[in-house]
């Protein structure tokens, strides 16, 4: 039973049992929940289960191998630490939603199939935006409207997608899409809106820093992670996806730089990371796709520890713009020590989880002789130093002084925040048991060679280096910059002024054009129609001969003649002679 | 101009504060700088596409200029990206 057991399972039923308990049953159940789904996951045979039918196709729930458990590990480790961060809240509503979210992003690395994938993307995508919505401020609301909004336009890019490839090639089967076209390219359209891949990759910068403290820390992990597994499962060894991971890494470096909301900075990095796990997606062989399962391992637990830090200081400050932050190493040394190692980790700082992972995909790309690759990932790896590794902590912890002394945040937030670190350490110093649930063969990486190490320390004590000697160009301003989300938010609004100026314009031109002026002038020569074809007739025949003097005179005559009904009998006659002829002509033609 | 580098947990909650920790740290912070390099002389080192890559310090150079540039380029872009926090409510 539990060898074929869906961990999913677990998370919704879990979501659902918190409405029945009372607050000290519901704080047991969101530990036990993940606890649990990581001992069911441990256990999971390899195979497919929890077979149904659907529109006719014979569908699985679980499907268990390597890399779907590998992904299943680090989804519940990383559940249980960020279920304990948020112990202390008391409602119902944000642990609703996250166990559902956690339970989707599971069910959706677990799925046997795109039909099933799909059903839990579109979960996922939901749930999560009430963790957004959660937060109760009008911002917050905005950016999960937005949110939601490309989430669903993605969702139906991979709907249709998979529609187009089930008719193409009659299987529902998610495996490595090899058929270049049309259907797959909607899927990894699909795939990528959630990576957060440019031009679709502001919603995370927007939404994530809107989210609950502790919303915040959970929705990390895991949409853009169920992207990078799914982007393994269907699209490794695909070249496009290098140029993505690169244009990603990068990308998120300079925006990060650019930012001023810390929450906001750890969320380019974010994109940073994932651009790195991409990159290695599209490099495709064993040893690069090894390095983006590890790489998404090791990430998904420093990121949630960085995101921690900067919870705990938004919960205990209420601030969260590095302007207003600073100094706070004072009173939250607990909080910077934890937050430092996160940030020493992101960087792949050696001895922690990020050295041991992120230079398996540079060598993957060496070894393929990819010389872009090497130069851009490792620019990529100084700026991530620079953004994340020194940039958040010197500016929340260190810089200036605001005067800000809150005080360490409650126990169980430094107790996540510990084990998260621990597991960041561990995993840097001892990487073996990582190793040795990658799905792609066996990992022949050596990361602590004399000479990789020393040059990992010169890259980042140097990028240090310029970071302080470049601290005036990096001072903090209280502005946002833009994203593509503009293209949606201003571009937007540009769109509908634009469309009220043209179209409206045209509606009002046309009601005065055709319902005010022409009927008027209409009616006002049908009214006596003979008596104006005459004056005009003389106007005109005064405007030729240039002899305006009698017109004003004739004028009047006409006008009288007509309205006496007083024409010379010869007159009427040759116009009844002209009609006849013209209508004997109309006729005989 | 300080440098939390190697102190993750200051003795004194405002350690930072004194100028002189300030200067120890930098100082520190040089001298490793120059350790880290000087291995470089001394060693044969491996390269991956181009003979430059063995140059003592390559990466250290590299690391430098990579950040230098990046700053730059993000300064840059700045003067078009950065808006007043109100720019979407306006």
């Amino acid at each position: 039973m539990i060898a074929s057991l869906h961990p999913s399972l677990l998370f919704f039923v879990g979501a659902a049992l918190l409405w029945l308990l009372p607050l000290i049953g519901r704080r047991i159940l969101i530990l036990v929940v993940p606890a649990a789904a990581f001992l069911v996951i441990t256990q999971l045979d390899s195979g497919t289960f929890g077979a149904y039918q659907m529109f006719g196709f014979d569908l699985n729930l679980l499907r268990v191998d390597r890399l779907s458990k590998a992904f299943g590990y680090v989804f519940t480790i990383n559940a249980f630490a960020c279920f304990l961060f948020a112990l202390h809240l008391k409602g119902r509503y944000e642990h609703t939603a996250a166990l559902a979210y956690i339970g989707a992003a599971l069910g959706a690395v677990f799925a046997g199939d795109l039909i099933s994938l799909y059903l839990f993307w579109e979960v996922m995508a939901i749930t999560s935006t009430f963790l957004v919505l959660a937060r109760r401020t009008e911002r917050a609301y905005g950016a999960a409207f937005r949110y939601v909004m490309v989430h669903i336009f993605g969702g139906l890019c991979l709907l249709a997608g998979i529609l187009l490839q089930v008719n193409a090639t009659g299987s529902v089967a998610f495996e490595g899409f090899s058929l270049h076209g049309m259907p797959t390219y909607l899927i990894l359209i699909g795939f990528l809106v959630n990576a957060a891949a440019p031009p679709m990759n502001a919603w995370l910068s927007d939404a994530y820093p809107e989210a609950t403290v502790t919303g915040g820390v959970i929705m990390t992990a895991y949409t853009t992670k169920t992207a990078v597994y799914t982007l393994i499962r269907g699209f490794a060894g695909w070249e496009i996806l290098m140029v993505v991971g690169c244009t990603m890494a990068i990308y998120g470096i300079i925006w990060a730089i650019l930012e001023n909301d810390m929450r906001r900075i750890l969320a380019y990095s974010i994109m940073n990371q994932v651009g790195f796990m991409i990159c290695g997606i599209g490099i495709g062989t064993a040893m690069a796709l090894n390095g983006a399962v590890a790489h998404a391992f090791a990430h998904i637990i420093y990121k949630a520890l960085l995101w921690m830090s900067a919870g705990a200081v938004l919960y205990m400050v209420g601030k969260s713009k590095c302007t207003d932050l600073g100094g706070l190493y004072k009173t939250m040394p607990l909080t910077m020590i934890f937050g430092t190692i996160g940030a020493l980790a992101i960087s792949s700082f050696p001895f922690l989880s990020g050295y041991t992972t992120k230079p398996m995909i540079i060598e993957a790309g060496v070894h393929e002789g990819f010389f872009w690759v090497w130069l851009i990932l490792e620019i990529a790896s100084a700026g991530v130093f620079l953004h994340a590794g020194i940039k958040f902590p010197y500016f929340v912890f260190f810089a200036k002084d605001n005067g800000l002394r809150p005080g360490e945040p409650p126990r169980h937030m430094l107790v996540a925040m510990a084990f998260l670190a621990f597991v960041c350490i561990f995993l840097g110093v001892y990487p073996q048991p990582l190793y040795d649930i990658l799905p792609f063969g066996a990992v022949d990486f050596h990361a602590y060679t004399f000479e990789h190490t020393l040059n990992q320390f010169q890259l980042l004590m140097f990028s240090a280096l310029a970071f302080f000697l470049l601290l005036p160009l990096l001072k903090r301003t209280e502005t946002i910059s833009i994203d593509t989300d503009w293209v949606y938010r201003k571009g937007g609004r540009l769109f509908v002024t634009a469309c009220d100026r043209f179209f409206n314009g045209l509606n009002d031109f046309g009601d005065r054009v055709f319902v005010q002026q022409l009927p008027a002038a209409l009616t006002r020569f049908f009214s006596d129609p003979a008596r104006s074809i005459q004056q005009h007739g003389a106007r005109l025949l005064a405007e030729a001969t240039g002899d305006e003097q009698p017109l004003a005179k004739r004028q009047t005559e006409i006008e009288h003649r007509t309205k006496h009904l007083a024409y010379p009998i010869g007159a009427s006659v040759f116009l009844a002679v002209v009609f006849l002829a013209v209508m004997s002509l109309l006729f005989f033609l | 101009m300080d440098t939390e580098k190697n102190n993750k947990k200051p003795e004194v909650w405002n350690w930072f504060d004194h100028p002189q920790n300030i200067r120890r740290l930098k100082i520190g912070f040089y001298i490793v700088l120059v350790l880290l390099v000087l291995p470089d002389l001394f060693m044969h080192k491996h390269t991956l596409f181009s003979s430059v890559e063995a140059w003592p310090g390559f990466y250290a150079f590299f690391g430098f200029v990579a950040c230098v540039v990046i700053i730059l380029v993000s300064k840059l872009l700045g003067f078009a990206l950065k808006k007043p926090e109100d720019y979407y409510d306006r």
